[in-house]
């Protein structure tokens, strides 16, 4: 490697799933994270319990990159199934580590990489006794190999160590004596440190690391949500787990022992849905999480809850489509399924966080909206976002927070009332006033997905129902100016990114990268359906567009013709759908070949 | 069906329960149903049972699905909030509703076609729960909205009105209700009114799932000879088996009742259902006879109702004993309750530095 590459890397760790790895992987990342150098890990994991390939990226970035850079500086290769495939993705100049405890002089056939050679098995055989114990000993035996290559603090580690283990100290010791084994090989063989290293910063002060699922059930608890229903599907699971979990430590009644909190395992996505709404429309703050198989499920009642105007919070941890596609994997493709999912004129509520940060926040916000607007509020996050660890700004909590509950009538309005009319539209915002059962006779309404008059009674009558439904669009008007608005950055070039979602750090770090080759481009990331004026301005405002989504089918693209007023041809997509998170270096291309291509062909982009 | 408008007048004569109301006011709108529906009888049943009861109309929660039972729940106690869900999935509205709220009675208006077809599954689960809630089946045999389709509850021989023959065997709610471990599981018929009553107002002061599964006969649609399902082949084949006459808390037992043929149990509340047997050899707590005896008259083409089965012991916990919610209803916990503050979350994220 010709420049050193201190604090910016990418190692990428090759094993076998359901062999401890993970705590390794965990345990490498965090000891950087706290020598204050920014960094990111993905897990690319298979949908099986033991005994399948999975990888583990952790990519360590001085400059705060948290995106794949689409680079690997350091291959930790310890699967013999995998070996080929992940010898050539080593860049150029590269390492490669190794259990040499077998041989493997074909991998040696790489002249432009350093193949550092560990006996792992050998070493964990020695000193380790039990088979499991052998296997669980050898992954963590390479952090302490990479701990000397990279020049991490072993106290640090011993510290992580310590905490991880906190209930059973014994494993302390013995994982140190396995980390020490291969820290001490890798120095008596090796030039350590190498020039990929780490050396300490001070850029994570102020910083957690999290993935997006807790992020967003941590939102749900500050929230106020108290009934959480779901049918487990991954990725979402993670999201109930986590909430369960911090409510069995702050929801718990210190005299009664009562928890201040209904957990409900459905028996399908169409219970949890029904569970949400009752739930909802029975005065509870209450959410579900699910994923793309999940959300098809969930089309009917959906439709209802639009219709009828109940509140939902309903999470859409997207993962690879169509049907059961590839459940470990991520994607942006139920874009396009959750606007308007149900049948009939339907369209809802959707929120495109982009990192854990925006997973709380934006979870606080599904239910001020959802109640407000009393409507079906869907926050699609994806698998990258909610079971990776991100490293993002410490989350802020104002005391002064209540929850807008929007347009609840209590008893003493209802009182003063001649009538309650459900879904007549006082205020001239399209939202109207709704009451809880139990309070008082007057407040009674009949809550219903048929045809119904804005007094709530059935009907069949097509002025009545037109009545409904337009004021529903005024509604709709009205959500518009209260959604989150998209962010804008950079103003007055010609050429934009649009996007929406985790694909944020990769362009940001894109944006840097093409910006430095003097290439100006702005961008605006969509933060909410429906879309506002802004997103209507930036599109007017460039003569080149590039829409960046993890789908095949330009699912944003497709919104945003059919919602806004922009010129179709004007935009270009950029779509990665591998079902791994998109790398800088892939939109930078992307970017790069659009622009020489039409520079070529310059008439293409006026008569596209 | 009418889109007259129903007064809301009572004749001063009406008599008032303890809380003023007269039935009237535990009526609702009018009936859009078929002249004749057995629905309408039920309707009735539920209006005399919540009047009865002394209910506070606000308090009664009302859900359905779809179809023709599932529109009734507007033809009682418009004082309460009613919500018509989807085709089968009124159980998971009643579930969350319940969740949210658990001083309120739930009463769920369902058919054969919502229940056992496309709501088996919800059905299944709402009992698996042991949700507090009164499950009502108007129960034809045939899908009406539809027009005359066989419904999971047709028996297997019963004719349709085209003429065809249905061959598959029914899914009966009771046997499954009885199988699932449901607490309260009652049969009837809704032309048996004085049967029907005190099984709705025992059902309601039941905690736990209470299920009574009322034929209903269809006068559209099933209602023909050759069906199992018409009022002249219920009333013959009708079986009473065990009376259960419903004791509100705060009244005497002025009933005389044979020595020897009843058997009195205390609800939760310090009501009393008094059980008659109208066989002295049939154990209404006995959860395997009771299936046994349910398909063995099955077997021979009749009906067997009463309150079938009963466990008011109150040993199977009931959802929210389960999920160890507060007493208080949990919509009702004030924010403070539930937030852990600034400094709760300050601590929450050292774990995750």
């Amino acid at each position: 490697m010709a420049t050193s590459r201190v604090n910016d890397f990418t190692i990428k760790i090759a094993t076998v799933n359901g062999t401890g790895s993970a705590s390794a992987n965990t345990l490498l990342m965090k000891s950087i994270f706290r020598s204050g150098v920014p960094v990111m890990g993905k897990n690319f994991f298979p949908s099986n319990i033991q005994g399948l390939p999975t990888w583990y990226e952790i990519r360590v970035s001085r400059d705060g990159h948290v995106a794949r850079s689409g680079k690997v500086e350091m291959m930790v290769a310890l699967n013999p199934e995998t070996y080929a495939r992940d010898v050539r993705e080593v860049a150029s100049g590269g390492y490669l580590l190794y259990d040499c405890t077998w041989p493997r002089p074909a991998l040696l056939s790489r002249s432009d990489i350093t193949v550092l050679g560990v006996p792992l098995a050998q070493m964990c055989n020695e000193h380790f006794n039990g088979v499991r114990t052998r296997i669980l000993m050898k992954n963590i035996c390479y952090a302490g190999v990479l701990a000397a290559l990279l020049s991490l603090d072993l106290e640090r580690i011993r510290g992580l160590l310590a905490e991880t283990y906190a209930k059973k100290p014994q494993l302390v010791e013995s994982n140190m004596k396995a980390i020490q084994l291969g820290y001490e090989y890798a120095r008596q063989h090796f030039a350590c440190p190498l020039p990929i290293s780490v050396e300490p910063m001070d850029r994570t002060a102020g910083h957690i690391m999290i993935d997006g699922n807790t992020a967003a059930a941590l939102g749900c608890v500050f929230a106020g949500a108290t009934v959480a229903a779901w049918y487990p599907i991954t990725p979402s699971t993670s999201l109930m787990d986590a909430f369960k979990g911090f409510c069995e430590r702050l929801r718990i009644d210190p005299e009664t022992g009562a928890r201040r909190f209904a957990f409900i395992q459905a028996e399908d996505e169409l219970a949890a849905i029904g569970m949400v709404l009752g739930a909802s429309w029975n005065g509870a703050r209450s959410f579900t999480a699910t994923s793309g198989p999940g959300i098809s499920l969930m089309n009917e009642f959906l439709g209802l809850a639009y219709y009828a105007e109940v509140p939902a919070v309903v999470f859409d941890i997207q993962r690879v489509g169509p049907s059961t596609g590839m459940p470990t994997r991520t994607q942006q493709g139920d874009l396009m399924a959750c606007a308007y999912a149900s049948h009939g004129d339907t369209r809802h509520v959707c929120l495109y966080p982009a990192n854990p940060e925006e997973c709380f926040y934006m979870a606080r916000d599904a239910f001020d909206l959802a109640e407000r607007l009393q409507t079906p509020v869907l926050v699609l996050s994806d698998l990258d976002i909610g079971m990776n660890d991100w490293m993002c700004p410490d989350l802020e909590w104002d005391d002064a927070y209540r929850p807008d509950r929007g347009k609840v009538l209590g008893l003493d309005e209802i009182l003063k009332l001649e009538k309650f009319q459900r879904y007549v539209d006082k205020d001239g915002d399209g939202i109207p006033y709704r009451t809880f059962p139990g309070v008082h006779p007057k407040a009674a309404y009949f809550t219903r997905g048929s045809g119904h008059t804005q007094f709530g009674t059935y009907t069949e009558d097509s002025a009545d129902y037109q009545a409904v439904l337009d004021r529903l669009l005024r509604k709709w008007e009205t959500i518009k100016q209260r959604v989150p608005r998209p962010l804008v950055d950079g103003a007055g070039g010609e050429i934009g990114i649009v996007s929406l979602g985790s694909g944020d750090s990769a362009i940001q770090e894109a944006l840097a990268v093409l910006r430095g080759r003097g290439v100006a481009v702005d961008y605006l990331r969509v933060r909410a359906f429906p879309f506002g004026e802004e997103v209507e301005r930036f599109l007017a405002a460039h003569r080149l567009l590039f829409v960046v989504e993890q789908n095949r089918d330009a699912q944003l693209r497709s919104l945003l013709t059919l919602e806004t007023a922009v010129e179709k041809a004007k935009l270009r997509s950029l779509l990665h759908y591998s079902g791994l998170p998109v790398s800088s270096s892939f939109i930078v291309e992307g970017v790069l070949a659009e622009i020489e291509r039409s520079a070529a062909h310059p008439r293409d982009i006026a008569h596209a | 069906m009418t889109f007259i408008a129903k007064p809301k007048v009572a004749h001063p004569s009406l008599p008032r329960n303890a809380l003023g109301f007269t039935r009237r006011d535990y009526e609702g709108a009018l009936s859009t149903l078929c002249a004749g529906c057995g629905h309408d009888s039920i309707t009735a049943a539920i209006v005399e049972a919540c009047w009865g009861l002394s209910l506070e109309p606000q308090n009664l929660v009302k859900l359905s699905g779809i179809g023709c039972s599932s529109k009734t729940t507007a033809y009682f106690v418009s004082g309460g909030h009613g919500f018509n869900a989807v085709h089968g999935r009124m159980p998971s509205i009643a579930t969350g509703a319940n969740a949210a709220n658990r001083r309120l009675s739930y009463i769920g208006v369902s058919g054969d076609g919502d229940t056992l077809s496309i709501g088996l599954g919800q059905f299944c689960h709402a009992i698996r729960r042991n949700l507090d809630m009164l499950y009502l089946i108007e129960n034809n045999g045939v899908y009406g909205l539809t027009k005359g389709q066989f419904s999971a509850s047709a028996d297997i021989g019963t004719r349709a009105k085209k003429g065809e023959t249905n061959l598959q065997p029914p899914i009966d709610p009771v046997l499954l209700a009885l199988d699932l471990g449901a607490t309260f599981v009652a049969r009837s018929f809704s032309g048996d009114k004085r049967q029907l009553v005190p099984l709705i107002e025992a059902g309601l002061r039941h905690r736990g799932f209470a299920l009574i599964d009322v034929l209903s006969p269809c006068v559209t649609f099933n209602d023909h000879e050759g069906s199992t399902k018409s009022y002249a082949y219920t009333r013959e084949h009708y079986e009473r088996t065990v009376l259960a006459d419903f004791v509100p808390r705060e009244r005497e037992i002025t009933v005389e009742y044979a020595a020897g043929e009843t058997r009195e149990v205390t609800l939760h509340d310090g009501s009393r259902i008094v059980l008659r047997k109208l066989e002295t050899d049939y154990d209404p707590t006995d959860r395997a006879a009771a299936a046994a005896k349910v398909q063995q008259r099955m077997g021979e083409g009749e009906h067997l109702t009463g309150l079938i089965y009963l466990d008011a012991s109150g040993e199977r916990p009931e959802f929210h004993q389960v999920s160890g919610t507060p007493e208080e209803p949990i919509n009702s916990l004030p924010y403070e309750a539930l937030s852990p503050g600034s400094k709760g979350l300050a601590k929450i994220l050292d774990r995750y530095r």
